[in-house]
């Protein structure tokens, strides 16, 4: 399970780009975080395994923590954390095999690595896990000879291979078509439902999120401004996470009293917002 | 809107109109006075044409002795030794220096350094570098070594840094997020991108190399150009232009060998 509380990032820029987030997603669950360009849900996922570092709060892993890590525990900690990315980030000039097994490397000494000498179950895992993402008999190509939609195969089979305990997935499917986008989904979800593994997905295609995801964060500015099931996202939801909090609702907290504090969220209310929607 | 309202003109660098004369004027003037300063006068260029032509038939026809001919021979070889030696030592103090003095995955203390190497290298010409290494190891083609070997750590590990900062950083980023050392991420992520541009570059400069393995041996530092210094000295120009057509054909070879191993890789 992953535990973040009090996420805090602020580049050297001065941007804030996440201001105290929280966030678990557990079991096998798979949660999409949706938001508007810029409100740092790349950011989030990026600070999850520390591809960026966290400025201030807590990450936890099934009970470590991440954020207090030294390079080699560190190391050993993103062995368990798959990731799959918008560009693929395959190495192009490398086999469709060896940019999966790049997933192993962190088992496998550096010139095991250098001679391409990986266990043969590796191997076998590695045709197994290609033979799922439909790129059977691929193996030898290398990744400039492919299609975007396959390119993002073999990065799926990258992390799969790693048998994460979680997969954070930034953006997946922004640089393939809508068709292509749906069967990337579909494959990545259900192969980690196959696996069960839970999955922290970035999207910007509602859409997508709502036909995929068991659970929806809305990200806006930096803050979580929404948190509930497909069902419960609403127009008002959407307005909250794709425009800043909704002011009927800012009204209603400073009534209430009680100051935005930090990590603080609206958690949407589909009554509520059916009867006081704009 | 009527015709004629909207003044447009091509964006301009200079500021204002007074400045770009200026600007030019001063260019052309520096010319000028470069020119007078160095005594490049007309009168002195046509009478330098008249001597290059003397001399030209001079050198003709081109001939060398048996003796002389054995050597060229030997000397060339040499040359194209020392070229072969300097290219090999040349690119293993290169690529280690290459990956520290690129700035996308060096920290900056070890990038600033390396970058000063590299500077340093280039600064030089091979024939200041040749005079100093004659001094400090004396005559021969192990001056010429260690010269060639220098200048191409200046070539090399430069036009490969650049390479190395050109990558695609997210193929790194996804092998290293997958748990990869420092050193697979190297292996896995960084090189393959540059290995093609590695091959290339050195045939390029291996074929650099043969050239400057022809001349460094006016100062001593062992090769064909030795040779060429003493027949100069005698006045010997047949054996001069029999040595150039040498040194000619064999640049022209490397250079045509360069250009197809180059153009296969890329």
């Amino acid at each position: 399970m992953l535990a973040v509380s009090n996420l805090e990032k602020t580049y050297s820029t001065g941007d804030e780009a996440l201001k105290g987030v929280d966030l678990a997603v557990e079991g096998s669950e798979t949660v999409a975080m949706i938001g508007p360009s810029g409100a740092g849900k790349s950011t989030f996922i990026r600070c999850v395994n520390r591809l960026t570092e966290p400025t201030a709060g807590s990450v936890e892993l099934d009970g470590t923590e991440l954020t207090t890590l030294d390079d080699d525990a560190l190391r050993a900690a993103r062995r368990d954390i798959g990731m799959i990315f918008q560009e693929y980030n395959l190495v192009e000039r490398l086999t469709v095999m060896e940019n999966v097994l790049t997933g192993q490397l962190g088992y496998v000494s550096t010139w095991q690595a250098f001679r391409r000498n990986f266990p043969p179950e590796t191997v076998d895992r590695a045709a197994d896990i290609l033979d799922r993402v439909g790129l059977g008999g691929m193996a030898d190509k290398r990744v400039d000879e492919l299609s975007g939609g396959q390119r993002q195969r073999v990065g799926i089979a990258r992390a799969v291979i790693q048998e994460p305990k979680i997969l954070l997935v930034d953006e997946p499917t922004s640089s393939l078509d809508p068709e292509t986008s749906e069967t990337v989904m579909e494959l990545l979800t259900d192969i980690a439902a196959e696996r069960g593994v839970p999955v922290l997905i970035n999207i910007h295609e509602v859409d997508l999120a709502l036909d995929h995801a068991d659970r929806i964060v809305g990200l806006h500015d930096g803050e979580l401004v929404f948190e509930g099931t497909p069902d419960e996202l609403d127009e008002a939801g959407l307005d909250t996470v794709y425009r800043g909090a909704d002011p009927d609702r800012l009204t209603d907290r400073a009534t209430n009293g009680s100051q935005p504090a930090e990590g603080d969220r609206v958690v949407v209310n589909t009554t509520d917002a059916a009867s006081g929607g704009v | 809107m009527a015709a004629g309202e909207t003044r447009w003109e091509r964006p301009s660098v200079f500021p204002r109109r007074e400045v770009k004369w200026f600007t030019y004027l001063a260019v052309v003037g520096f010319f000028l006075w470069s020119a007078w300063d160095l005594g490049a006068a007309p009168g002195r260029i046509l009478e330098g044409v008249g001597n290059a032509a003397a001399l030209a038939t001079d050198f003709f026809p081109p001939e060398a002795t048996p003796r002389q001919r054995t050597r060229i021979i030997e000397k060339m070889l040499e040359s194209v030794a020392i070229a072969m030696i300097s290219t090999l030592t040349g690119i293993l103090v290169s690529v280690p220096i290459a990956f520290m003095a690129a700035e996308n995955i060096s920290p900056r203390p070890l990038y600033t350094l390396n970058r000063g190497l590299i500077a340093i290298s280039r600064a030089f010409n091979a024939i200041i570098v040749a005079i100093i290494a004659v001094k400090a190891v004396g005559f021969g083609p192990l001056a010429g070594i260690i010269t060639i070997t220098f200048k191409t750590v200046g070539f090399f590990s430069k036009l490969l840094a650049e390479d190395i900062e050109d990558i695609d950083m997210g193929s790194v980023e996804a092998v290293r997020a997958a748990g990869g050392s420092p050193i697979q991420t190297l292996l896995y992520g960084v090189v393959p991108q540059i290995i093609p541009r590695f091959a290339g570059l050195s045939v390029y400069r291996w074929d650099i190399n043969i050239r400057t393995s022809t001349i460094i041996g006016i100062v001593g530092a062992g090769g064909i150009g030795s040779v060429l210094l003493t027949a100069f000295n005698r006045y010997d120009y047949g054996y001069v232009s029999a040595i150039l057509l040498a040194i000619i054909a064999v640049v022209l070879v490397a250079e045509g060998v360069s250009a197809v191993v180059r153009r296969r890789y890329q």
